[in-house]
């Protein structure tokens, strides 16, 4: 059954793994303040956030065992950060092209 | 429609309790649907964010020059370990290590304190500057600056209840868990309680470059 084998997934991550992301999440941290710090102009938002949605992936992945879950939580995950898109997309081409 | 509602692939396992029919899988959908909802709530806010940040573009890196970093950067860790104490909290539960659960747990509630303390000395230094929503030298600033302070602490204090709502449900969680009622073969109101703690940090995540990154 696929919700068994989704429960039995998320049960196999290790501690470890956990301590890895961990790790990942901290140096990430410290990569985007340090980037931050350098004058990259317009880039340095497009750099941390790309760092910032670096991270939420993998807190979601793993911490929250999206990975390991159905294929029905991705989906509600992709509809939702479609909407968000949309809704971002057409609220930024107001405002970008206003006047 | 089916009816019959698919028992908890741990009763199935174990073999007892096989008659309560709990649906897990519903459960954590049901929780994610909440999460959505929690996401949208923020993502208006951004959204305000982006579009003031494009009109003051200008203002809004001056007022960023008000914001301490090192307490933002402090509270990212803070917050990330919290994260990882939560779910190293389930994988003991799944573990049957009930001990050692509730010490990951209990320090996932002492890390969310200590954002909060974080954050109140933060706040406090920044109210010391004079700065809060409709202070006379907030006032005297322009616009921009107005509305990137507004932003700030309507979105960091709404992430802030958020923490405290958690930290309220993580007690309750802890309770459980002492009182045998959250168990190596039913945790799932642990993992939903995680779920929740994860989404705030995910909302962190973002708060911190677009408030505290901005020189």
């Amino acid at each position: 059954m696929e919700a068994q084998e989704a429960k039995s997934h998320s049960e196999q991550i290790s501690h470890g793994t956990y301590v890895l992301v961990w790790l990942a999440l901290i140096v990430l941290t410290c990569i985007t303040v340090a980037a931050s710090g350098i004058n990259l102009a317009a880039f340095t938002i497009v750099v941390t956030l790309l760092i910032a949605l670096t991270k939420a992936s993998l807190v979601v992945n793993i911490f929250m065992h999206i990975k390991f879950e159905d294929k029905i939580f991705k989906v509600f995950l992709g509809i939702a950060g479609f909407t968000l898109f949309v809704i971002f997309s057409l609220t930024f081409a107001d405002v970008f092209f206003r006047r | 429609m089916s009816q019959i509602v698919e028992p908890a692939s741990s009763d199935v396992i174990h073999g007892h309790e096989a008659h309560v029919h709990k649906d897990n899988q519903g459960a954590k959908i049901g929780m994610w649907l909440f999460l959505l909802t929690e996401l949208l709530l923020f993502a208006g806010l951004f959204l305000l964010y982006s579009a003031y940040r494009y009109f003051h573009s200008d203002a809004f890196h001056r007022a960023g020059l008000d914001m301490h970093t090192l307490f933002g950067t402090l509270n990212t860790i803070v917050l990330l370990t919290s994260s990882l104490t939560m779910a190293l909290s389930i994988a003991a539960i799944q573990r049957g290590k009930k001990w050692l659960s509730i010490t990951f747990l209990s320090s996932t509630i002492l890390l969310g304190l200590s954002f909060l303390t974080v954050k109140y000395f933060e706040w406090s230094s920044e109210i010391a500057k004079g700065i809060y929503p409709g202070s006379a030298k907030l006032l005297d600033r322009s616009n921009g600056e107005i509305l990137f302070f507004g932003l700030y602490y309507t979105m960091t204090g709404l992430h802030g209840l958020h923490v405290i709502a958690g930290m309220i449900v993580l007690i309750f969680m802890l309770v459980f868990i002492v009182r045998d009622k959250i168990t190596k073969d039913d945790y799932i109101k642990l993992e939903n309680a995680g779920l929740y703690w994860h989404l705030v940090d995910i909302i962190w995540i973002f708060l911190f470059p677009l408030f505290y990154l901005i020189n």
